[in-house]
């Protein structure tokens, strides 16, 4: 069998190196290269233009921050369900401090020590949720399903209190611009974003924070028995997913020059479909963040293709569920025949093993 | 007889009964239009629904699961029973109308027991996808505008009281729908204390692997859940749209996280394994109280979201934590 590879690998081996070693990351990166060339084919002149792509890079970072907060959580084999909720109530916090706080009248100097204050409120309080949402699941021990869907309520419920259902919007420039200028030709948002994944990914793969928490993720009882503290890996795991959500919900501040307490309603089923579709295990422990922003950009090129194509929101709606399914039942179905294959291996070795003879 | 009375106060229920109690008589007596005949039956009005929808959220959870696209379900049957039945002029009995849409809540349920059941999916997200795609479909290709001219049989069953109360210048009417959830809740309590399938669904809450070593046909119990969740999501949604008189494609959705939170409050166990009707309708009628008499205290209807989420991780959090207590002192 060896002889036969040397022979065959010769050919491909530059080949090789440039695509993902990984199987799932591949016919991910064919999918995202197909659905971009689909897109393109159908509406050229729309979708295949820099304005599009501008657009696009404006779009994504909001719903694609929200997926690494789910991400996170999914990789411990939770979940998170308040991200929404989280980015909702600590945007509008934000929002109000801007509004309500910071003087009509105020100069340059002034304004960036509010927006500074602002930022700063909101990323505390994405903090805070996210160690409520801790506590709760790793301390008091409700599963994570039922503890998000209740602090999703609770979180949506204060911000609706707070600012009685209405929209709180107007902004400096300072901040529409962080939501809607660019650097040369990269939106600022997209920079967020960019940097964002690339500490995730270095995080994820190079600390001992990440290695434990892919640890933990496969099996919680090996992980505690080898030393680990579970609690507090699930509290630092949630908080950090509370915080992406907080920078989140300032991107779509910045963006929208709004904050109201129930944006973003559908984020939450695309942020599941998007970990999903990258690759995360929702039983915990697998899962790259290549991956993960694969799917975001194909998530994002059909989102932006289908507006093109005039499909309305319900027909989006119907899609993204059905990709959900379809692309859990592929990973089933792969996963059951790569085992069997590997069983059957296993077989044909010990069927074929001399006995006695070693 | 101490013995049953220690029995009484162990079980969960018991309290949700007192909490339920209590909280009466609190609002009660901060306004005792609370207790008038008209807002108690009202009460009942509102609950019915909502507890025809707790009892197949019940049997989900029991087995292990979670379901969220129940609401969904039910509006696409309720919606498209009504559009078949209104360009037809349909003047029949009621019977049919819930005999479609229980029909078509089924064959909607299946699809879920499909992927759960033969893919081995997890079923959180299974629900979260076939909502997403039950109500993009009948939003996106059967149709987003209401129906208000609903047979008469609909019309009539609205209309109709199991007892009526006059009081003054206005009639209040106990509704009928009261029997429909009376009858399901007794087949659901059947089907849970009585017949070896109930047995079988708290067993694989409780264990999947332990239920198929024991013998238990999980496949097939897991096909009839979901299926069953369907048929009382179809029956739910025409009496929704009868109570309200009209046949509204986006309504239902949305309330999912109510029922769910009801059923847990009730004493069934997330986790699976654990939960009776009686605690089910009880949860029902505990959030239904809240919901409603937020007004009659003098809170304003903002706050709902937050009480409803305290009463989650309330009802979740303290079952949760005492058998965290009780497993470390294992």
């Amino acid at each position: 069998m060896t002889e036969q590879n040397s022979k065959t690998k010769n050919v491909w081996v530059d080949f090789r190196r440039i695509l993902p070693a990984d199987n799932n990351l591949k016919w991910l990166l064919i999918i995202t290269v197909l659905v971009f060339i689909t897109m393109s084919a159908l509406r050229p002149n729309l979708f295949f233009s820099f304005d599009n792509f501008s657009s696009m890079a404006f779009q994504f970072p909001e719903f694609g921050l929200l997926a690494m907060a789910m991400m996170l959580t999914m990789l411990t084999g939770g979940i998170d369900l308040s991200v929404v909720g989280v980015a909702n109530l600590s945007g509008i916090l934000a929002a109000l401090i801007l509004t309500r706080v910071m003087p009509v009248e105020a100069s340059a100097t002034q304004v960036v020590l509010y927006s500074m204050l602002a930022i700063g409120t909101s990323l505390v309080t994405g903090l805070v949720c996210g160690l409520t949402n801790g506590f709760l699941i790793a301390t008091i021990g409700i599963p994570p399903i039922l503890a998000t869907l209740g602090t999703m309520e609770f979180f949506t419920g204060i911000a609706i209190v707070i600012t009685r259902g209405a929209a709180v919007f107007g902004f400096p420039e300072l901040i529409t611009f962080m939501g809607n200028g660019s650097l040369w030709i990269f939106p600022i948002p997209l920079l967020l974003f960019t940097a964002a994944a690339l500490i995730f990914a270095v995080v994820l793969n190079r600390t001992a924070y990440g290695n434990q928490l892919y640890l933990m993720g496969t099996n919680p009882t090996a992980a505690r028995y080898s030393g680990l503290n579970n609690t507090r890996l699930l509290l630092r795991t949630y908080m950090l997913s509370g915080l992406l959500a907080a920078v989140s919900g300032l991107v779509i501040l910045a963006r929208t020059n709004s904050a109201k307490a129930d944006y973003g309603s559908s984020y939450t089923l695309q942020a599941i479909l998007i970990a999903v579709l990258g690759g995360v295990n929702p039983a915990g422990g697998f899962g790259k963040v290549m991956g993960l922003v694969l799917a975001i950009l194909t998530l994002q090129f059909l989102s932006s293709g289908f507006s093109m194509l005039r499909f309305s929101n319900f027909v989006k709606e119907f899609i993204w569920g059905a990709v959900l399914l379809l692309v859990m039942v592929i990973n089933y179905v792969s996963n059951t025949r790569r085992q069997r294959r590997e069983a059957q291996k296993q077989a044909a070795i010990s069927v074929s093993k001399p006995t006695g003879m070693i | 007889m101490i013995v049953m009375i220690k029995k009484l106060l162990t079980k969960n229920e018991f309290f949700v009964a007192l909490v339920i109690i209590g909280l009466c008589l609190l609002i009660g007596s901060i306004n005792p239009v609370f207790f008038t005949v008209g807002n108690l039956f009202d009460l009942v009005r509102n609950s019915v629904v909502m507890g025809i929808f707790s009892l197949g959220v019940l049997i989900v959870i029991i087995s292990g699961g979670i379901d969220v696209s129940f609401t969904a379900v039910a509006a696409f049957s309720m919606f498209v029973t009504a559009k078949i039945l209104v360009p037809f002029n349909y003047q029949g009995s009621i019977l049919l109308p819930f005999a479609m849409s229980a029909t078509i809540g089924i064959l909607l349920g299946l699809l879920n027991a499909v992927f759960i059941s033969r893919f081995k999916l997890p079923t959180m997200i299974v629900t979260l996808g076939t909502q997403s795609v039950i109500r993009g479909f009948m939003l996106a290709f059967i149709g987003a505008m209401e129906i208000t001219n609903l047979p008469p049989a609909m019309i009539a069953f609205s209309r109709s009281a199991l007892v009526t109360v006059q009081q003054g210048r206005f009639k209040y009417g106990l509704h009928s729908s009261i029997i429909i959830l009376a009858v399901l809740a007794l087949l659901v309590w059947f089907i849970l204390r009585k017949t070896m399938l109930g047995r079988g669904i708290y067993a694989l809450g409780g264990d999947q692997a332990a239920a198929e070593r024991a013998g238990f046909n999980v496949r097939a119990i897991q096909f009839f859940i979901y299926a069953f969740v369907g048929f009382l999501a179809g029956v739910g949604g025409i009496v929704h749209s009868s109570l309200v008189r009209t046949a509204r494609p986006f309504d239902l959705v949305g309330s999912e996280l109510s029922v769910i939170a009801a059923v847990v409050l009730g004493g069934a166990r997330i986790t699976g394994g654990r939960g009776s009707v009686i605690g089910a309708l009880l949860g029902v009628v505990l959030i239904v109280i809240m919901n409603t008499s937020l007004i009659l205290l003098g809170v304003s209807s903002f706050w709902q979201r937050v009480v409803l989420g305290l009463l989650i991780l309330a009802g979740t959090g303290i079952p949760a934590y005492q058998a965290k207590r009780r497993a470390k002192a294992a």
